[in-house]
């Protein structure tokens, strides 16, 4: 009971970072995801019409998942400096690839002779986007931005060693000061917030699965 | 209504799929394109709606050159049928029978009743179907609701590609049946793609037989059936169904080797001899001339059989002999 306790001390005495923080946290998040949907979206559908490219395309932004994130944040400090900037750049790259791949793999996984059947009623190539391929894949879509938004919630705690704060922010102070319960109330909201993200998501997922499918 | 004018097609792989080919399909017809698999007669098809351009020639609809037409409103003046189906799994059967006319910017109460009629007319009761998705119908319902779709924007052509061939055989039946139905009420000019002769047989007006990116021969099934100008064209009808709807005309036109007899055994004396293409009438014929009870049937120089008078008439007259 003393540690709950002694959590909750923690917790109350340290609300209003906490609460900035969270807010940064989020903000930081939410900016990255929206961005990374905006690029890969297009892309991805870019890529599902040239079929030859779209493994190189792939390879690329998998290359930029591979690099350790630690890492990543530390290459793009001597390029753009330090800041919210550096530490949306670094969470974009790694949202980008579950986005890139689910919007190509589920466009073109769309049946071909449904397309077929479009094109041969006289539906214009955005018709067919629009109204049959995008439909079709949105259960894809929508798995991809669900993945790449409990990474990038994972990994903006990181932001913090560029100095963009963010929870990670908590986290660290309380490792610097040996205070585990800073730590834990660091922690904690980012795991709420990643499972929190999922499960809205997991349910507008479902609230977009087309019906009949 | 449609016409081909020395139509070819190369693909970039460097296939002639079609190697010239002049054809008119007349307004109204119901015209079958048939041939073996590789023949250039789905490529045909899809050079009507410019799915695929041809290489060279003019392909015109109502003398117009549809080379120079925007391929979206040629389309959408064109009703397209496929052998997959190709209905859209996430929209509702009235929103999938309704797209074109929405698209085409028809009234909404205008299309709604259209989608209600046309489902009545295949046998789907609208107040039933309408709201139900694709995957919740079999699959003869689902093209029924694929014609219909093809319908609704009420186009003058409508294009066909193997529409029935992946239907069970008893749901075929049925579709066909209600195909030759329904174009007596509809009088569309309709372009069926097939490879399956009775299909063709059974609904055609006018049947086009491919080969190789060539046609072989343009007949009427009855015709067809009758004169097979080639080897080709006969092999593909099969003899069986060219026997059948002899029989059912006159038996006089029967190749002899039908109603032969197996030669016995060292059968010597001396015979006329008669090839076993010969028709039975004129074989009749020449048993008078040569005033002979029976003859030889040879194939190839060789004896195949032996044909009586008896056995003649029995055929002619259609008496059948038990034990015979």
């Amino acid at each position: 009971m003393d540690v709950i306790q002694a959590f909750w001390e923690t917790v109350v005495q340290r609300q209003d970072l906490i609460i900035e923080r969270t807010i940064e946290h989020l903000y930081l998040s939410f900016v990255a995801i929206c961005s990374a949907i905006l690029i890969s979206l297009p892309l991805g559908i870019f890529i599902s019409r040239k079929q030859k490219v779209a493994e190189l395309y792939i390879g690329i932004t998998a290359v930029f998942q591979t690099i350790p994130s630690l890492a990543l944040f530390g290459f793009l400090v001597p390029i753009v400096g330090i800041g919210f900037k550096t530490a949306l750049i670094a969470l974009i790259i790694y949202a980008l690839l579950p986005i890139l791949r689910n919007t190509y793999t589920g466009i073109t996984s769309v049946d071909q002779a449904i397309i077929e059947a479009g094109r041969g009623m006289g539906m214009t190539s955005s018709q067919i986007l629009l109204k049959i391929e995008l439909p079709l894949s949105l259960p894809f879509l929508m798995a991809g931005i669900r993945t790449a938004t409990v990474l990038t919630v994972g990994v903006a705690t990181l932001a913090t060693f560029v100095g963009a704060g963010g929870l990670g922010d908590v986290i660290w102070r309380g490792l610097q000061s040996y205070n585990n319960y800073l730590v834990l109330a660091g922690a904690i909201p980012v795991a709420l917030l990643a499972l929190s993200f999922d499960f809205i998501l997991k349910i507008l997922e479902k609230k977009t699965t087309p019906k009949g499918l | 209504m449609i016409t081909f004018k020395n139509v070819t097609k190369t693909f970039e792989n460097g296939t002639e799929a079609i190697k010239g080919i002049d054809l008119h399909i007349k307004k109204g017809k119901l015209v079958v394109i048939i041939g073996p698999s590789g023949c250039g007669k789905t490529t045909t098809m899809k050079m009507i709606n410019k799915l695929i351009h041809p290489t060279s020639g003019v392909i015109a609809i109502d003398g117009k050159d549809i080379s120079g037409q925007k391929e979206v409103e040629l389309r959408r003046s064109i009703g397209y049928v496929i052998q997959r189906i190709g209905l859209f799994p996430h929209m509702t059967i009235e929103e999938n029978v309704a797209l074109i006319p929405k698209l085409k910017g028809f009234k909404k109460e205008a299309y709604k009743e259209k989608v209600d009629e046309l489902l009545k007319l295949v046998g789907l009761e609208p107040s039933l179907y309408k709201n139900r998705y694709p995957l919740e119908l079999s699959g003869g319902q689902q093209q029924r609701v694929g014609v219909v779709r093809a319908l609704a924007g009420e186009p003058p052509i409508i294009l066909m590609d193997e529409p029935f061939s992946a239907l069970d055989p008893i749901s075929r039946e049925q579709l066909q049946d209600e195909l030759k139905l329904l174009q007596e009420t509809i009088h569309k000019t309709i372009v069926f793609v097939t490879h399956d002769m009775d299909e063709a047989l059974k609904i055609a007006d006018e049947i086009v037989v491919m080969k190789d990116g060539l046609i072989e021969q343009i007949a009427t099934p009855q015709e067809l059936v009758q004169g097979p100008v080639n080897e080709f064209v006969r092999s593909f009808i099969g003899k069986e169904r060219i026997h059948a709807a002899i029989n059912l005309q006159n038996p006089a036109e029967k190749e002899i080797s039908m109603i032969m007899e197996p030669v016995k055994q060292h059968a010597t004396g001396e015979l006329p001899s008669i090839e076993s293409t010969t028709l039975i009438k004129d074989v009749a014929q020449q048993m008078i001339i040569q005033s002979t009870h029976s003859m030889y049937v040879v194939q190839n120089g060789e004896r195949v059989g032996i044909v009586h008078k008896d056995g003649l008439l029995r055929e002619l007259a259609g008496i059948v002999v038990e034990g015979a």
